[in-house]
């Protein structure tokens, strides 16, 4: 009876880049244990952005690249609670311009992920899910660096809560989410913002997020869905004409893009996953456009192997 | 599992309710209250920089204590202080740590808010800031490096001359605070036994005013909402009464005058160029065998303020800028110059945390105060604890700026006299770890501010020599790290720095207040 996890990766394309890694797990849960890992390799690029609500190319930029590959793993405690842990190494640079790119790992991800209502519903299932999320920076890269820097060394606690709803083999999920960010140092004393600030904290506003998807899945081993996500920054400052991009600059970014997940045939519990992205509103953010694919092995432990 | 869903849920509160606690205080608003530990009463003699005496510009005799405009103006202290609302209180709390230091902050914050170049024409030209249209678009100024270094000493030059005169006339007319003349006033920030008339605070600010409006148009509205916050912060502290305010703001206003007389004739406002030039400043480059700089922004930007090494600075004059401009780097087709390349190579390919890290903390780029800026942010975290009178903390600001802007005068001038390409534009793998400044590379900027600073600082306060040495190396150093200079650049720039820094050390030496 066991399902099989389908995990789809979202790499945040804050500003130019991926600010955080965040793994956006969809409904299905994963069998009691029964474990899951794998590798995504994903490509995320933009060449024009928005400077606070002005659109612009910037030629001292030229095409902002971001290339990732990241190890995820989930594992079914029981099935009803899941626990997910992802870390990417990340690689940015810019195609024009004299700033030296950047690389490294970036974050640590662990996600709870508990689905405390499943029913049946007349002709459909419906069910309710809350995740925890706590990311932290694996090494010490340098943030205050955008649009090369791999990350924000913000450690985040995130809350979100989803709602899924099956009917047949076509679905619908739906999920909104609240990012807590705390401050960060950078390497200066002091900075300016729309304020002079003598300190080497800045505050990270806080992210607020939402996602919709529709599709088909059959039997969780064959998933195409489309998806709408809106993250929002609740605060921040914007960019002003010509300013380079900072931490806690007022991003916010709108994209759809399309999910699958197929079993690979004569390998049992093997999938290959791929996602693109594409983004369609956004304010100090890229445009960026992300495609992403991996392979993932699902395994489940026998209860004698315990 | 129910459990599990409670602790989530307060997981969820908890972290909302600690959000709101992220607000980060800046240091600049944790300094206690100024308490001088010298009164230096008689800096009245001191030597002036552009008076020709301390009592050029007259002042008029104050009101009669016994007067009674006087007494009206007693009661007006009584009726602030008879009910002090939060936001007055604050603004006690902020100006009561030194009138020249939050000056000198309110000017960093506008070069940080200014420092943006201006974006191209759609033509790939780009447009230039005009002061007499500041708000449109370009804004004016691009408080880049030289205009800040430059705006940096008017305003404390022009600060020191006026409190020179204000501490002459407090000498003159001895007038007693008003909580001597009357005690139910209450002086609520410590405060010297000296006199009251002009008040001093008033007339550093009428200064400030004056030159910061002249160095940044477009924020009069907010630079005069700072002015009455000054002003009335004295009498709200029952420091001063209206009228030793007023006249103190006329005295810096009239002495500040002088200071944008010469501002206006010192040549900096001709530093852009004209295309003519810039084209004569390649030929004479390729003339001498050279390879001339070439903008590595994309549309290529003129370069930044070219004759501004033409400016009149204040402790060297234009034939002594010349004199003292430093022997050629190497030539760009010499093994010595391959040499040094390779070494910005090495630092541009294996950057590690630690020279990042030294590389970003003094970058002082785009959208920050420059690295003048920085070095008034060092002097003045050091200058708070040391307890001085406003007049000698505008003395020493204006020691150190007079010092830096000296400094980029001599560096721009050697930066165009030899045109030397950057590190980036010789080597296409010399990529840089912070952003490229759009002019040529000998000296380092960074290096011949760093050098002056540092050396006239030693002097000021000699305690912390050997910490604004290494500051300075450091600095220095930080430009070969981030791939924007070669050795010879930040080696020469500090040696020239350091000489620059002596200059004013000599001034200090003479000029009373030693």
């Amino acid at each position: 009876m066991s399902k099989i996890q389908n995990i789809f990766l979202y790499i945040f394309g804050l500003f130019a880049t991926t600010v955080s890694a965040q793994t956006d797990v969809d409904a299905i849960m994963m069998a009691k244990r029964n474990l899951c890992g794998g590798f995504l390799v994903g490509t995320n690029s933009w060449s024009n952005y928005w400077e606070g609500k002005n659109y612009r190319n910037n030629e001292n930029i030229g095409v902002l690249k971001s290339n990732s590959i990241m190890a995820m793993v989930n594992y079914g405690i029981t099935d009803k609670l899941n626990v997910i842990a992802s870390a990417p190494y990340i690689s940015n640079s810019a195609s024009k311009g004299t700033l030296r790119g950047q690389e490294g790992f970036q974050d640590l991800s662990l996600t709870v992920k508990y689905e405390f209502l499943s029913k049946k519903f007349r002709n459909s299932y419906i069910s309710l899910l809350a995740f925890g999320n706590f990311s932290t920076p694996l090494t010490d890269y340098v943030a205050d660096y955008l649009p090369l820097a791999i990350g924000n060394q913000s450690n985040t606690l995130s809350g979100k809560l989803m709602a899924d709803i099956q009917r047949g083999r076509w679905f619908a999920t739906a999920s909104a989410g609240y990012t807590y960010r705390n401050n960060v140092t950078i390497d200066r004393d002091a900075y300016y913002t729309t304020e002079m600030i003598y300190s080497n904290e800045v505050r990270m506003p806080n992210l607020m997020g939402f996602n919709a998807r529709i599709g088909y899945r059959k039997d969780a081993d064959l998933i195409v869905e489309a998806v709408f996500d809106q993250m929002n920054t609740l605060g921040g400052f914007d960019m002003r004409k010509n300013e380079m991009p900072f931490l806690s600059n007022n991003m916010d970014m709108g994209r759809i893009g399309l999910n699958f997940k197929l079993p690979i045939p004569k390998v049992n519990g093997l999938s290959l996953l791929g996602n693109t992205m594409y983004t369609i509103s956004g304010r100090n953010v890229g445009r960026s456009t992300l495609f992403m694919t991996g392979l993932v092995y699902q395994v489940e432990f026998s209860k004698k192997s315990k | 599992m129910k459990s599990f869903k409670n602790i989530f849920i307060a997981a969820i509160l908890s972290l909302i309710i600690y959000s709101c606690s992220k607000e980060v205080v800046s240091d600049h608003l944790k300094y206690q209250a100024l308490n001088p530990s010298k009164i230096d009463s008689g800096a009245g003699n001191w030597k002036t920089i552009l008076l020709t005496k301390p009592d050029e510009f007259a002042v008029a005799t104050p009101l009669a204590i016994s007067s009674a405009d006087y007494k009206l103006e007693l009661l007006e202290i009584k009726s602030w202080q008879e009910d002090i609302s939060k936001h007055e209180q604050a603004i006690m709390d902020y100006w009561s740590a030194g009138v020249v230091l939050r000056w000198n902050e309110i000017m960093r914050e506008l070069v940080a808010k200014y420092n943006l170049p201006p974006y191209q024409n759609s033509d790939g030209t780009y447009p230039i800031p005009n002061a007499g249209n500041p708000l449109a678009y370009p804004f004016f100024p691009f408080a880049n490096p030289p205009y800040a270094a430059r705006a940096y000493a008017y305003l404390s030059t022009a600060q020191y001359d006026a409190l020179v005169a204000a501490y002459h006339y407090k000498a003159l007319y001895k007038r007693p605070r008003p909580s001597v003349n009357d005690p139910s006033i209450k002086l609520l920030i410590p405060a010297t036994k000296d006199f009251a008339y002009p008040c001093e605070e008033a007339v550093a600010a009428g200064a400030s005013a004056a030159i910061l409006t002249l160095m940044f148009p477009g924020e009069q509205d907010f630079i005069q909402e700072k002015l009455t916050e000054c002003k009335n912060y004295r009498i709200i502290a029952g420091a001063n009464t209206r009228s030793e305010v007023e006249a103190g703001e006329d005295l810096g206003k009239t002495v500040a005058s002088k200071f944008i007389g010469r501002a206006r004739t010192d040549r900096a406002g001709k530093a852009v160029g004209t295309p003519t030039d810039w084209a004569n400043l390649v030929a004479s480059a390729v003339n001498r065998g050279e390879t001339p700089w070439i903008s590595q922004e994309s549309p290529a930007r003129p370069p930044m303020l070219p004759l501004f090494g033409k400016t009149m600075g204040f402790l060297l004059d234009t034939t002594e800028v010349v004199q003292g401009r430093p022997a050629p780097p190497p030539s760009t087709n010499s093994d010595a110059f391959k040499k040094e390349l390779e070494e910005v190579l090495f630092y541009s390919q294996n950057p590690t945390r630690e020279r990042m890290k030294i590389v970003h903390f003094w970058s002082d780029g785009v959208a920050t105060y420059t690295p003048p800026g920085h070095w008034n942010a060092i002097a003045c975290d050091d200058f708070v604890s040391l307890n001085f009178s406003e007049v000698r903390w505008a003395r020493n600001l204006a020691l150190l700026n007079m010092s830096m802007f000296d400094a980029a005068i001599c560096c721009w001038d050697a930066k165009y006299f030899y045109f030397n390409p950057r590190p980036s534009q010789m080597h296409p793998d010399c990529k840089t770890l912070t952003g490229l400044p759009n002019f040529p590379a000998f000296t380092s900027g960074h290096s011949t501010f760093s050098g002056a600073a540092a050396t006239i600082l030693a002097h000021i306060n000699p305690n912390q020599a050997s910490e604004y040495e290494n500051m300075a190396k450091e600095a220095s150093i930080s430009r070969l790290y981030g791939a924007l200079h070669y050795r010879s650049d930040i080696e020469v720039g500090m040696t020239m720095g350091n000489a620059i820094g002596q200059k004013a050390i000599d001034r200090a030496r003479i000029d009373g207040a030693e």
